[in-house]
């Protein structure tokens, strides 16, 4: 069959499973727009800006845990796909960009819109390529999504010059498994690692698990909480963490961190083993590195080799699939019971109790707790919620338990302001479900705000939830906190988003006190045909507490004071 | 401590690129870094010397998809050699001199003119700079260094594997003549 590389490149994404495709046209993409109306079973959304089809592809993915496909033209269009791709890379998160390039015979001449994307992407990107001959195009494309959606996933961009999309050759698809000399992710952990890791365990008075990303990435969950309550060790998650456990289970601590709970920082501190489970130890979950963990020894199980001792030393290295290596443990593993410790661990849960801002009585203002709390209430703790980046989603890890793998989508390593209404169109259109929430800041829903239009557009049953308080309110509360109160350049003027929602004709309300939040919520939740935004005008100098102050000990939480009368 | 490693690649477009822009996103200073081909047109092969955690440097090349294998031969009893062209300034007096240290060096004179002569010397980095020393006060007016490239001794090989070429078929696999 003669086809053009235009039609392999789409004949390859269909064999890859895809159904959606999130882009936008030019110049020199256009052969594969045009070659699109031969295939009505792959469908393109039109997005408002690159940035967005990034996003959205990245939402889909990590919803549905298959790749998310992105497409833009050269120059301009495939520069907006960058934040995308940057927040793609730091997440691990499956996705694979195709960009349209200049013709091979003017690459390098600063042709109209060129710009070398493969360059530019070279430090976001897992693997990219620029495809200069159509016999590879096929087999490229192959190798792309093998690429992103194995080992440790990751981004991959893919730039396809117009005469290699126009040019004409006999399509086979290569259907022999792909062999790549250099890339070889690895599975199992060795054996002499799997047995000192027993002998840790074994003998650990005060173990945390620290469950990461790498969780929910592997499909792990079940493993882990079954190690969990073999050997009665309680969990503490990381923002990427969450929904790898049931925050529910009594073994849970919540999240760790800058903004993590008091109990699972404080575990962490005091703890004799850290068990790593696919995570990074970022600098916002250890703060200061000196005096992080001091006396736990630490197993650390990665799949990227070179994680492992990156910031944290660890006693026993083990480079593997995490499902696969806790199925290598967990025969071998003996009943423990660590009685003392998870007495203590009680007490530190208590005191966090008394300080919560959700058992206070607040009844004069609309505090983002509530709001996110009530929220959890009026969806059952069961919807799919997509965050943007600030307080807000700090307030959502704190407030909102989720109960399963792939239900919190969120930016964690790049924390990228935008993310979050895009990325919930992109999980609403892979799940097909209209449970997907976006909350998002005023601020940072105003950096991707264009994507309304998308919404509507495509009629993506999402549920938007602005969390409103007048600031770009992170921020802000740094400068409470280390710059004496100086809110330079964080007070935000802010259109009437009930009425711009309307003019995108997309079902609107607002919400000033909390009596109303969990109608609101019922509202639109019965809407499940198209967008619904919900405006929460919430208090404007609020705190998100406990916060460890970047690069300080963690054990050195600024915590919520204890009540007084009339709450905050 | 400089540490040297050695570097299995495809020869594929822009992967020297790769190579330097994770040396320099990671901060890992470059001393030294050499490529060339190998017996296998598809593959270089890289010989690189840091002043970095050789171990961090290891893993974080091994990222790179088109990084075939990585070697630490630090400790490895090896033969490491850096060629060095020096093009001296010379008189009647001096230029006797400079064929004295070539014997020493067992250097060679590979150009010479009225008033300069090139030399031309091999061997591991000591060597080259010791040479250096002793030519500078008789006057170096040019010099360029290759860069160290080293192969560890006895019967231990470091070679393409072998699947590697039985797989490529027709493709052209991006591979482009002298595109590194
Ligand atoms: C693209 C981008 N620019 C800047 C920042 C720095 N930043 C982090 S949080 C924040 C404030 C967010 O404000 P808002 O969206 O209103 O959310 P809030 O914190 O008030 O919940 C800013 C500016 C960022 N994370 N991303």
């Amino acid at each position: 069959m003669k086809l053009t590389g235009a039609e392999i490149i789409l004949e390859c994404l269909i064999r890859e499973g895809v159904e959606v495709m999130f882009g936008y046209p030019g110049g020199a993409i256009l052969p594969t727009y045009d070659a699109m109306t031969k295939y009505p079973q792959l469908r393109h959304v039109l997005v408002r800006h690159e940035q967005g089809a990034a996003h959205m592809a990245d939402g889909y993915a990590r919803a549905t845990g298959k790749v998310g496909v992105a497409i833009a033209t050269s120059g301009p269009g495939a520069t907006n796909l960058v934040t995308g791709i940057a927040t793609a890379m730091m997440d691990s998160s499956p996705i694979v960009c195709i960009t349209g390039q200049v013709p091979t015979p003017a690459i390098g001449s600063d042709a109209f819109q060129e710009t070398d994307v493969t360059g530019v992407t070279l430090p976001v990107t897992k693997h990219n390529y620029l495809v200069y001959d159509v016999e590879d195009l096929a087999y490229t494309i192959k190798e792309a999504f093998h690429i992103a959606r194995t080992g440790r996933p990751g981004p991959v961009l893919v730039d396809v010059p117009k005469d290699v999309q126009n040019a004409v050759t006999e399509f086979e698809y290569p259907e022999d498994e792909i062999i790549l000399p250099g890339y070889r992710p690895p599975q199992a952990a060795e054996e002499e690692q799997v047995r000192v890791a027993l002998e840790l365990i074994e003998s650990a008075e005060r173990p945390v698990i620290l469950a990461g990303h790498g969780v929910i990435m592997s499909g792990a969950s079940r493993e882990l909480l079954q190690f969990a309550e073999m050997t009665q060790t309680p969990i503490a998650l990381t923002l990427l963490g969450k929904g790898g456990v049931p925050e529910h289970h009594p073994l849970s601590l919540g999240m760790m961190g800058m903004h993590g709970t008091g109990q699972a920082n404080l575990a962490i501190q005091n703890a004799d083993l850290l068990l790593a489970f696919g995570m990074r130890f970022d600098d916002r979950v250890t703060g200061n590195l000196k005096t992080y963990a001091p006396n736990a020894r630490k197993i650390h199980i990665d799949i990227d080799s070179s994680e492992i001792h990156k910031n944290v030393r660890a006693d026993v290295p083990i480079v593997g699939d995490l499902k696969t290596v806790l199925n290598q443990l967990l025969p071998r593993m003996k009943r423990i019971e660590h009685k003392a410790w998870m007495a203590q661990i009680r007490d530190w849960m208590e005191d966090a109790d008394e300080r919560d801002i959700v058992n206070q009585n607040v009844s004069n203002r609309l505090l983002a707790a509530h709001v996110i709390h009530d929220m959890w209430t009026a969806t059952n703790g069961d919807a799919i919620i997509v965050t943007d980046v600030g307080q807000h989603q700090m307030w959502e890890a704190q407030y909102y338990p989720h109960e399963r793998p792939h239900t919190l989508l969120t930016s964690g390593g790049l924390g990228t302001m935008g993310f979050g209404m895009p990325a919930a169109i992109g999980a609403a259109m892979g799940l097909k479900q209209p449970n997907v929430w976006a909350i998002v800041g005023d601020g940072g829903f105003q950096m991707t705000i264009t994507e309304l239009g998308t919404a509507a557009q495509e009629r993506v049953p999402i549920n938007i939830a602005i969390i409103n308080n007048g600031y770009l309110g992170m921020v802000r509360q740094w400068q409470e906190f280390f710059y004496e109160e100086r809110y330079n350049a964080t007070p935000m003027f802010n259109p009437d988003f009930v009425k711009l929602a309307e003019a995108y004709s997309i079902p609107a309300r607002r919400v000033t006190t909390r009596d109303e939040v969990i109608a609101a919520v019922e509202w639109a939740n019965s809407i499940t045909d198209g967008p619904v935004l919900i405006d929460f005008v919430v208090e404007k100098h609020d705190i998100v507490y406990p916060m460890v102050p970047a690069g300080a000990d963690l054990h050195n939480m600024i915590r919520r004071p204890m009540p007084s009368p009339d709450g905050i | 401590m400089k540490q040297t490693l050695v570097a299995l690649v495809e020869n594929k477009p822009g992967v020297l690129n790769r190579v330097a822009s994770l040396f320099r996103r990671r901060n890992f200073n470059i001393d030294s870094l050499t490529v060339g081909r190998t017996e296998s047109p598809e593959v270089s092969r890289m010989t690189i010397v840091v002043d970095a955690d050789a171990e961090k440097v290891q893993k974080q090349l091994y990222k790179l998809v088109n990084v075939i294998q990585v070697e630490d031969v630090t400790d490895t009893p090896n033969v490491s050699r850096d060629l060095a062209l020096i093009k001296v300034q010379v008189n009647n007096e001096t230029r006797g001199q400079v064929t004295q240290l070539c014997d020493i060096f067992r250097a060679h004179i590979v150009d010479a003119g009225p008033d300069t002569v090139i030399v031309e010397v091999t061997g591991n980095e000591d060597k080259i700079t010791s040479m250096t020393e002793l030519l500078r006060p008789i006057g170096i007016l040019e010099m360029v260094r290759t860069g160290v490239v080293t192969m560890t001794r006895g019967d231990a090989v470091l070679a393409p594997p072998e699947f590697y070429f039985a797989t490529n078929g027709n493709r052209s696999n991006g591979f482009r003549q002298n595109v590194l």
